[in-house]
């Protein structure tokens, strides 16, 4: 049984269509990540999930039980708002504990549960300090702390990361998997970080304006993208494509390579006329124009160290790409074409 | 080389960059006011309360803390002080409690919201001495709307009515009902100001905390009393405490509805001065009694800054 349903969702504000028809359903145990750049209403999408915000069409289901007129309190979801959200006036000790204290749950379970939740995240010793008192992390810490203490069914986070330096959200991301492992509590995670979305999710929705672009495990995502927009969305840089008479063809840049050593393997060649070589250390990125293309042809390739090729910006390089590499999307819908063999070049 | 480099020294430059000449120059006009308007009155308040003068006889003649026992033996004077403390704490009671209300409701979306706000802020624009007019009539002695009201509905005017069997109630003639008279007025009055004072503080709130009060499963009576009241408590004191300094010194809703009557029941602190000093003509009494506001403003406002304070800071 799906932990969180939803079917239908449409959402206006005023005459904007904010969300349109979304469908999906999380596995139990399941981390279910919400991908897709700002503004295009994943935040909306959680807070209907979580009861916030009414949905003009279309239901949710939470534990196979129908929620949506129910207010938040009625639904025992948890929720991480970007901001943390913690309350400024209370300790971390209440702020913790306000879950339970809303039950009315008694003393001592209340002092268990939270020095369960504070031990977790490593934050007990800053269990009688104000919000304001507090790191960046820690009020991250705090704010996960107060989501799991009452055990919800449904864990939301909206991107909860969004507000650490990169080097803590490296070990942030590490420490939210493990821990979400350990609990079991199927969560809906928000970001528009494609490589936080990678990492982490179990299955990746892919949206866009408002609408489902694709729900696929992460390789899937990345290999199989539906479209055009899960294809240059998702992958830094991203995927290829070039106009081939009436289909886009892509590949992505890691399988754009010098022909030299690949000459036994079934691959598609193309004259590659390099414009510019970035060197990165770990990698090399070489920019140019597919040679048979006057116009669009732009491509990038992707060259780990191991490949020593010496390439010149100028010069012109037969590529290859293996044919498993390629993608065919529909010129106009943008939409994935079922494999087709043979394509020239 | 040296003639250029070293600036002349009137140069309106050179005056510009002297920040203790500027900073002296740029305060002095809020000094010259705060001294004019303030300091003065309140030295020669001092000065006349221990003098005897009066309006025939200006003369000043110091007397030392005398006019202060006449004062003090006065039963009207601490009838007075009575009555300030009651009208101004009531109304300012009533105000917050109302004033949160109207906040709140006006924080909704309902259709007419602008017109309702826009309503409510009116009473703040009208003068006044024109409203309490409008008071005057609806508590007047035969025409008054609330006995009409009252009669119509049978609660007053028969032999078994509630309210007793006479035909009015005379709201401004009884000791009870005129008191309760002019807080209202007094309420109404300071509403407008306290409910945008307190709309701004609950506008400051952000949203997300709000909603992570009702993910974290609290209905609206604890919303309200653990979350948004303390995170209002900054604002609430600074309302509380402009419209206190600002009940307890004025005398205009008193002086219009009722000039201290029925027998000294509403009189307060700052119309018993006016009479005293300027219609009795004893400048030396009235001068002592309008000096009773600075002890107890003094103390209210360090008060209600400490709280506010306190609650800013943990
Ligand atoms: N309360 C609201 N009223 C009107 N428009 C809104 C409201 N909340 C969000 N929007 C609009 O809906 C769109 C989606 O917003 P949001 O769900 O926050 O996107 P995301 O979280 O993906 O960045 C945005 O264009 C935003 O401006
Ligand atoms: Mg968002």
């Amino acid at each position: 049984m799906a932990q969180v349903q939803v079917t239908g969702i449409t959402k206006y504000f005023g005459e904007v269509k904010v969300l349109d028809n979304v469908n999906l359903a999380t596995r139990k145990h399941e981390f279910l990540v919400l991908l897709g750049p700002s503004g295009c209403g994943k935040t909306t999408l959680l807070r209907i999930i979580a009861g916030l915000e009414r949905p003009t069409r279309g239901e949710v289901l939470i534990g196979g039980r129908e929620v949506t007129g129910l207010p938040p309190r009625a639904r025992n979801i948890a929720m991480v708002f970007q901001s943390y959200a913690l309350y400024p006036h209370m300790t971390v000790f209440e702020n913790i504990s306000f879950p339970l204290r809303t039950q009315n749950m008694n003393r001592d379970a209340i002092q268990e549960k939270v020095a369960w939740a504070a031990g977790l995240f490593g934050i007990d010793r800053l269990l009688e300090r104000k919000p304001r008192e507090l790191s960046g992390g820690e009020r991250q810490r705090v704010a996960l702390a107060r989501a799991i203490v009452r055990m919800p069914t449904v864990f939301l986070l909206d991107e909860p990361l969004s507000n650490l330096d990169a080097k803590l959200r490296a070990s942030a991301r590490e420490e939210l998997q493990t821990f979400q492992k350990r609990i079991g509590i199927t969560t809906i995670y928000v970001t528009h970080d494609q490589v936080e979305a990678m990492g982490l999710g179990n299955r990746i929705v892919v949206m866009d304006q408002g609408r489902v672009r694709q729900i696929g495990t992460p390789l899937q995502v990345y290999w199989e993208p539906a479209d055009t927009f899960v294809a240059t969305f998702v992958g830094s840089p991203p995927m290829n494509l070039v106009e081939q008479g009436e289909v886009l063809m892509g590949f992505r840049p890691e399988d754009f390579l010098p022909i030299e050593g690949r000459e036994e393997e079934d691959v598609e060649r193309f004259q590659f006329e390099v414009t510019w070589v970035e060197n990165l250390g770990a990698e090399r990125l070489v920019y140019g124009n597919m040679a048979f293309q006057s116009r669009n042809g732009r491509v990038v390739s992707r060259l780990a160290p191991n490949i020593r090729v010496s390439l010149e910006a100028g010069k012109t390089y037969i590529f290859a790409v293996p044919r498993l590499g390629i993608k065919l999307f529909d010129r106009n819908t943008g939409m994935l074409l079922r494999r087709v063999s043979g394509v020239g070049g | 080389m040296e003639g250029v480099e070293q600036a002349p020294v009137f140069s309106l430059r050179y005056v510009w960059e002297q920040e203790r000449l500027l900073a002296t120059v740029m305060i002095a006009p809020a000094v010259l006011y705060v001294v004019a308007l303030i300091g003065f009155p309140f030295v020669l308040a001092i000065v006349y309360s221990l003098s005897d003068a009066t309006t025939g006889d200006p003369a000043l003649r110091l007397v030392g803390l005398r006019t202060f026992g006449l004062v003090l033996r006065d039963p009207v004077f601490l009838k007075a002080l009575q009555n300030t403390f009651v009208f101004t704490l009531a109304s300012q009671v009533l105000v917050l409690v109302l004033a949160k209300i109207l906040a709140l409701v006006l924080m909704e979306d309902f259709p007419g919201k602008r017109l309702v706000r826009f309503l409510i802020l009116l009473p703040w624009t009208a003068p006044i001495s024109l409203s309490a007019i409008g008071w005057l009539w609806i508590f007047d002695s035969v025409f008054s709307p609330i006995d009409w009201i009252a009669r119509s509905l049978g609660l007053l005017g028969g032999p078994e009515a509630l309210l007793g069997s006479e035909p009015n109630l005379y709201w401004l003639g009884r000791p009870f009902l005129a008191m309760a008279s002019v807080i209202l007025v007094q309420t109404w009055r300071i509403l407008p100001l306290a409910t945008v004072i307190l709309l701004a503080g609950l506008t400051a709130i952000p949203r997300d905390i709000l909603d992570a009060a009702q993910v974290d499963g609290a209905g609206f009576w604890r919303r309200l009393f653990q979350v948004i009241m303390p995170m209002l408590l900054p604002v609430m004191s600074i309302a509380f405490l402009f419209g206190f300094v600002f009940t307890f010194t004025d005398m205009t809703v008193v002086y219009v509805l009722t000039r201290g009557g029925p027998v000294n029941s509403t009189q307060v602190l700052a119309s018993w001065a006016f009479f005293k000093g300027i219609e009795a003509g004893d400048l030396a009494q009235g001068a002592a009694v309008a000096l009773f506001f600075f002890p107890a403003l003094a103390g209210v406002t360090t008060l209600i800054l400490l709280v506010a304070r306190r609650a800013e800071v943990s």
